[in-house]
């Protein structure tokens, strides 16, 4: 189940580099695609593969690139995020850094599907060594013809700019990515006009993540059907999981869709079990904005069927009993973790982070941030227990952007499944006031 | 041009293409139209932000009938062909917008007593139809301190709830812009460019775009309640803007002057600032006469015209029946 696409040939000495990584087959697809396939047969594959975006929301990648406005007479833009900027997701990062031209290949034939001649890396501006990498490697990709005019003798031309955002978690919305890659401030637009109607200048554009972009090299030189086949029902390929957390081998692994969550957790390959031998007690497994598991529920679904990294078991049974897999950021919690304390330094995230265009969401997040203080410290109430859910539901649906939403989610799920704690911390201020209490079950009688 | 036809709170009409869920819901009028904080329609780009327009798309088109998955901004969303929407008689909108003026009141000073707003206040009508009795939040209010941003225009950064009209009407009719949000999210505020201060020929409408008492009129400012004025129509020749003004007298004496608003509270045209702070005699204007005031602002209150005939009323018709 540890299957490498994106992650091949991460080991090879000097793989960084254009010549070793050509060496072992990089840039191929390139060829293929831009001499052998038309723009649309490239789209084409693409959706057949069922590739799903990999930034978080799960859109499948090929339809999207088709909605883009091919009749508008405005150039096109691809806009690869790498702005990576959820809290426990860290993958983006390590590929960029470990083996940046799987992107920049991945780039080439998705600017070609689209009819992009120019193309954005939008980077978080404190992966500051990374644009040195990504720019280093662009030149070379200069230097070898693959990028810049008439790449190939194919008539297709691109350049690729590598743009530094400023580092603020709502530019890594693709519509606030837009904006601040335009010189404004990042907030987001309002949808309908998507990006692929009225995008970057106006123009139609795709943004697409990091790590969607890397597969697309392996869709072009291996076909469709062989990515189909790879990975389980409608999740399918590899995903990238950071993992992190009170666990042995923290890090970033590539996994073939469908593995189970309790061999990911516990099998040498990848974590190695929770630090010290300690007990699980619950998981964030998709990035901190999806909601939090328990125990029971990250290892079995509510119905007892093990539960598997893929978008569907993930997700079965909804948010009452199902979480997400979003960016793939697997924060992993041992019995001594305080989910309380841990849910107010969520909230603290996201109500730092708001961008403060919308009621629900400006409001909203900061008055969470402050009852869940209160809480915290030894000054909550039984009746704000409540009032968190209330606020979460009124910020959920009623925001422009889906960052209300990962605003409320965490909050949400934390009480529905962690209520016993939050009342514990309502019971015992005594305990809780000003010390690191950790877990609370020592102290239950 | 080809008509749509569009039905909300089970009242249709036909509008023209383009024509968004809020401006068809104006043509019809009364209880369906949603309220707008952030709105204007003549600032463009503006809308989208409160969230107080929320409605319930129950049916997206004759073509398409599904339901859109969740509530949408009347403001910004356009009408299509066959589209059937709930304002007041979905439950869900109701609870959002209840939500919304829970928000949008947690930090909002409610000082409507000392506000120079009062009584023309967007908010203060919007929590009276759509706020609770009593408050849940218990923390302390963000303040700020006063931030001088001229002579003519006072800011309370306080009440200020943060619909964007004011950046928007800066940006659009003044030259050489000098405000704009600062910071990001619950700690975001109006400010100017490095204490810059607002001085422009049509920066007084930044005042009449406020929906609440965040910026008001330096001339102006504890000198009177607005329901105890009697605002007229009046006009001058003006080689500024078009010089229609609405002129708030007590007796002779003129105490402010104003775009006129229409009945959603949008001046009909701007103005500059030589009509409205420096034309304060009633002789440098040509009334022409008294402005017709929706019975239910309390700005009519007092006054000297029966705007519609009272309604039978009957309360025993219900146990009759
Ligand atoms: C608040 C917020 C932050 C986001 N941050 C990121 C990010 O850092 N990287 C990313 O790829 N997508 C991020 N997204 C998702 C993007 O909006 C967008 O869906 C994604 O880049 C599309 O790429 P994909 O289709 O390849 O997944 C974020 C979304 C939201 C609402
Ligand atoms: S939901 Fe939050 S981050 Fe998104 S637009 Fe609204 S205020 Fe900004
Ligand atoms: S000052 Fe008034 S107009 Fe400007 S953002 Fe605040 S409330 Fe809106
Ligand atoms: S008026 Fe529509 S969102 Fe503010």
């Amino acid at each position: 189940m540890e299957r490498k696409i994106i992650l091949e040939h991460i080991d090879v000495k000097g793989i960084r580099s254009i010549e070793v990584y050509r060496s072992m087959g990089g840039y191929d697809s390139v060829a293929k695609a831009l001499k052998s396939m038309t723009p649309d047969e490239v789209t084409e594959q693409v959706i057949n593969s069922g590739l799903r975006g990999r930034g978080g929301a799960g859109f499948p990648t090929g339809r999207k690139w088709s909605f883009i406005d091919k009749k508008s007479n405005n150039p096109r833009y691809l806009i690869c995020n790498a702005d990576e900027s959820e809290p426990g997701t860290f993958k983006d990062r390590y590929l960029m850094e470990h083996i940046p031209h799987r992107l920049i290949e991945g780039m080439i034939s998705a600017s070609y599907a689209l009819g992009a001649n120019t193309a954005y890396i939008y980077v978080r501006g404190e992966f500051k060594y990374i644009i040195g990498i990504l720019n280093q490697s662009i030149k070379e990709a200069y230097q070898q013809g693959f990028l810049g005019k008439n790449i190939l003798d194919s008539g297709f031309d691109l350049d690729i700019y590598v743009h530094p955002g400023a580092g603020a978690y709502i530019c890594g919305e693709e519509t606030a990515l837009i904006e601040s890659l335009e010189g404004k401030r990042g907030t987001p637009r309002l949808k309908p006009p998507f990006p692929a109607i009225k995008g970057l200048y106006d123009c139609p554009t795709v943004v697409n993540n990091v790590e969607t972009l890397a597969n697309i090299g392996w869709i072009v030189n291996n076909g469709a059907e062989s990515y189909a086949q790879i990975g389980i029902g409608n999740s399918k390929g590899t995903k990238l999981i950071s993992a992190c957390g009170n666990i042995n081998k923290p890090g970033v692994y590539e996994i073939e869709m469908g593995l189970p969550v309790e061999t990911f957790i516990y099998n040498e390959k990848f974590c190695g079990g929770i630090k010290n031998g300690k007990d699980l007690k619950a998981v964030i497994p998709g990035g901190s904005s999806v909601p939090i598991l328990p125990k029971e529920l990250i290892l079995k679904t509510a119905d007892g069927k093990k539960r598997l990294l893929s978008y569907e078991s993930l997700s079965e049974g909804g948010f009452q009993t199902g979480s997400m897999l979003g960016s793939g950021g697997f924060i992993v919690y041992n019995e001594n973790a305080c989910i309380v304390r841990n849910t107010y330094n969520l909230s603290r995230f996201y109500h730092h982070e708001s961008c403060g265009q919308c009621s629900p969401c400006r409001e909203g997040t900061s008055w969470m941030e402050a009852v869940l203080h209160r809480i915290e410290h030894g000054h909550g109430k039984q009746k704000d227990i409540d009032l968190l859910v209330e606020i979460a539901s009124r910020i959920e649906g009623n925001t422009i952007c889906p960052l209300g939403d990962a605003a409320a989610w965490p909050v949400a799920a934390a009480i529905r499944h962690f209520r016993h704690e939050f009342e514990f911390h309502v019971e015992h201020p005594e305990i809780v006031k000003n010390i690191r209490h950790g877990s609370l079950a020592k102290y239950a009688k | 041009m080809a008509k749509l036809k569009f039905t909300i709170d089970n009242q249709t009409i036909e509008v023209e293409q383009g024509t968004t869920i809020l401006q068809a819901a104006r043509m019809i009028g009364g209880k369906v139209v949603p309220p707008a904080m952030c709105y204007y329609s003549k600032l463009q780009g503006s809308g989208g932000k409160c969230r107080t327009c929320l409605v319930r798309v129950a049916q997206g088109s004759s073509k398409d009938p599904r339901p859109m998955p969740k509530l949408v901004a009347a403001c910004r969303t356009e009408v299509m062909d066959g589209m059937v929407v709930e304002n007041l008689t979905s439950p869900d909108v109701v609870a959002a917008r209840r939500a919304v003026v829970e928000f949008l009141l947690i930090n909002h000073p409610l000082d409507c007593p000392v506000c120079d707003q009062a009584g023309e206040c967007d908010l203060q009508d919007l929590s009276y139809e759509h706020g609770s009795q009593s408050a849940r939040f218990e923390e302390e209010k963000r303040t700020y301190e006063p931030i001088d941003i001229g002579p003519l225009i006072q800011f309370h950064p306080n009440r200020c709830i943060l619909c964007y009209r004011c950046v928007y009407a800066a940006d659009q009719l003044t030259d050489k812009r000098v405000h704009g949000i600062l910071y990001r999210g619950e700690k975001s505020e109006i400010s100017t460019f490095i204490s810059q201060s607002i001085e422009n020929d049509f920066s007084g409408n930044l005042i009449d775009v406020c929906p609440v008492g965040a910026l008001t009129d330096k001339t102006f400012r504890f000198k009177n309640r607005v329901w105890f004025l009697k605002p007229m129509d009046a006009h001058r020749d003006c080689p500024k803007c078009s010089g229609k003004v609405a002129l708030w007298l007590r007796g002779e004496e003129v105490y402010r002057v104003t775009g006129r608003k229409d009945e959603y509270g949008e001046v009909e045209d701007f103005i500059c600032n030589e009509c409205r702070f420096e034309k304060k005699q009633a002789s440098d204007w040509i009334i022409e006469g008294p402005r017709s005031i929706t019975p239910k602002s309390v700005i009519s209150q007092n006054h000297y015209r029966v705007l519609s005939k009272p309604h039978v009323i009957n309360p025993l018709k219900d146990k009759m029946e």
